[in-house]
């Protein structure tokens, strides 16, 4: 029992063992940890240190500087705009255009085993 | 016999009688008081995983279990019905039992704030989790047909439970349409067995069937439906409606009956089809080409259903129902690993005499890691939507738009969040990466392309829920969610329990596969034995 716990995973082409890679992980953190250890400590809180540079401008209000769900990946969805455009008609909410989807696929599929 | 014996020996019917039963108890239980109610309704549910635990013991002992409701001399001609349990049965009902589980857990306190109707509400669900374990079980099909019927019956209530909202209501009528035009194809493609072979038995079917047009005609209507009913693209388009609108702990419930739909369609591929698309006899050397004419149709809808889930999912601004198109995306790599299994048969010649026919190593390889998905989907999404339930139950919004510094009131829900975001995303060492890695890995040996689409998707699915973490999770705390607090303890319990399994299948996959995908696997490979357990056994 306790060996199918630990044995790695074969893939057929490859290999995982999570165990191993987790520990991996934490002896990377504590690497990453005690060389952090070695930074400089002359950062002060609370000062203009902490403070956003904006190109001088002042900082507006923290809660309507926050960037909305729809927002995030503005660049991503505006390039692939046509590719949405075509998507959304086909998500369009209507039950029939839905029932139609399913008929189309069921005769593609018809045909497509038919000629087989 | 003693009474262990017993018990697993009336365990199949056992397990869809115990919660039919309480679905109809539950009215009278719920006059008593709702404490009552709610512990009656988890007490049974845990009955029922007891008797699944029994029976799964013993089918992985010992191979499939059969259990005859009338006559069990098949001569006699009388009305009979099987349940017919396999390895796969028994995986697939341990991932429902999971699930309801959970959200039985999770409604103790998310429903609480319902002034009416729980009553209901638990009978659908005991209703519900009836229906899918009886689609698992059943050994005949027109049997499934009739659980299939209760599925889209329950499910329809249940999605529209939050009756004052119009956006529910118009999703159960979506739901309830297509079900219903999808349960009357599958009544025709049953009748079609029926009309040839005068039977409705899975495995005497298996044994009979010709490969007749007829019989591709079934095929094709039984898989194209059990294929919407999972999700698959295009015919994905009610689900995220479903999804978006039931509340949280009745869309996990779905999410199993989902899935029952879908090993639905593996059980016709590879049982009831079994004979031409699993043999290797060189007397059906003539299917290798139409095996894999399937296996890329399969192909070719599992790449649209990963693409598009993922795609529509990145601007979608309510919650659940961006995991609702993660949901689809999921279904899509399951459907992808079945489907490299079926394309990667070949015939082995010397000169232009065939001398063998052989699936390749990777492809049963790539049906293990589409099992394995199977209930690491259900996990991770699961998760993922009892977060969701958890915001909207302490904020009361679903919109993306609206949120902002959850993590700083809502520390466990945020770690939760987190889990559910690895491991959907499959980031090692979470359990959906190993389920991922079987198949990335088998398909690019089938079509290195394909394997890496599906491997930008999976990307692009990380991104996806970057997105929600940043924008719910993190940011600048905000003036309305000043009075925001963690959801009460039953609801971080049901998250914790899901957790908690999420991390013990990612750290030891390996044992996950060797008790319970592989021999899901094995299952479906051969289904010979399935055959021989029916025909050489009642």
């Amino acid at each position: 029992m306790l060996e199918t716990l630990l044995e790695t995973l074969k893939t057929g082409s490859g290999f995982w063992n999570p165990v191993v890679w987790a520990v991996a992980i934490v002896i990377i953190f504590l690497l990453v940890y005690i060389l952090r250890g070695f930074g400089k400590k002359e950062y002060k809180k609370e000062t203009g240190q902490t403070q956003a540079f904006l190109s001088g401008n002042p900082e507006y209000e923290k809660e309507s500087m926050h960037v909305k769900g729809s927002n995030v990946y503005w660049g991503f969805t505006e390039t692939l705009k046509s590719v949405y455009a075509v998507l959304k008609r086909m998500h369009n909410g209507n039950a029939s255009d839905y029932v139609l989807w399913f008929l189309i696929i069921l005769a593609v599929v018809f045909i497509f085993v038919g000629l087989i | 016999m003693n009474l262990i014996d017993i018990l697993i020996q009336h365990s199949p019917p056992l397990i869809v009688a115990v919660p039919l039963f309480s679905a109809f108890l539950i009215p009278l239980v719920s006059r008593i008081n709702e404490k009552v109610r709610n512990a009656f309704a988890l007490v049974m549910m845990s009955i029922t995983g007891f008797f699944i635990a029994l029976l799964a013991s013993d089918v992985f002992a010992n191979g499939p279990r059969i259990y005859v409701f009338g006559a069990k001399d098949l001569a006699i001609p009388v009305v009979r019905i099987l349940f017919e349990v396999d390895s796969l049965s028994v995986f697939m009902a341990i991932v429902t039992f999971i699930l309801v589980f959970v959200s039985l857990v999770y409604s103790w306190s998310f429903m609480k704030k319902e002034n009416d109707g729980l009553d209901k509400y638990y009978t659908l669900i005991l209703l519900l989790v009836t229906s899918t374990l009886g689609m698992e079980l059943t050994g005949d099909i027109f049997n499934f047909f009739v659980f299939l019927e209760i599925s889209c019956i329950s499910s329809c209530a249940l999605i529209a439970f939050w009756v004052h909202k119009a956006e529910a209501l118009e999703a159960a009528f979506k739901y309830i349409v297509i079900s219903s035009i999808g349960a009357l194809f599958v009544l025709f493609a049953i009748g079609i067995f029926y009309a040839q072979y005068n039977a409705l038995n899975i495995a005497t079917l298996s044994n009979v069937l010709q490969f007749t047009f007829l019989d591709k005609i079934a095929l094709v209507l039984l898989v194209v439906v059990l294929g919407m009913k999972a999700g698959l693209v295009p015919m994905h388009m009610w689900l995220p409606d479903s999804y978006g609108q039931a509340p949280p702990s009745v869309t996990i419930v779905i999410i199993g009956a989902t899935q029952a739909s879908l090993y639905g369609a593996f059980r016709i591929i590879s049982t009831i089809y079994g004979n031409f698309f699993n043999s290797t006899d060189l007397s059906v050397v003539n299917f290798v080409l139409n095996t894999n004419a399937i296996g890329w149709v399969i192909i070719i809808l599992a790449i649209l259903t990963i693409l598009i889930g993922v795609v529509m999912a990145l601007i979608q601004t309510d919650f659940r129902r961006l995991i609702g198109f993660v949901a689809v995306a999921e279904i899509g790599y399951i459907f992808l690993g079945m489907g490299v299994r079926l394309a990667s048969k070949y015939v082995e010649s010397v000169g232009n005499v065939p001398t063998a026919i052989v699936f390749p190593a990777y492809g049963s390889i790539a049906l293990q890691g589409s099992i394995f998905h199977i209930i690491n989907d259900c996990l991770d999404i699961s998760l993922l939507f009892l977060v969701a339930g958890a915001i909207y139950y302490a904020t009361r919004e679903t919109s993306l738009d609206e949120m902002s510094g959850l993590a700083r009131k809502m520390k466990y829900t945020t770690v939760f969040f987190l889990i559910g975001l690895l491991a959907v995303s499959g980031v090692p060492p979470m359990n959906g990466f190993s389920s991922k890695l079987l198949i990335y890995e088998s398909t690019y040996q089938l079509n290195p392309i394909i394997s890496i689409i599906a491997i930008l998707a999976s990307i692009m699915l990380l991104a996806v829920f970057v997105k929600v973490f940043y924008s719910a999770f993190l940011g600048p705390k905000i003036s309305k969610f000043e009075n925001v607090e963690e959801v009460p303890k039953s609801m971080l319990i049901g998250m914790g329990v899901i957790a908690c399994i999420i991390i013990i299948f990612g750290l030891f996959p390996n044992m996950i596969i060797h008790y319970l995908v592989e021999p899901a696997a094995n299952a479906l490979i051969n289904n010979a034995q399935y055959i021989s357990t029916v025909l050489g056994g009642v």
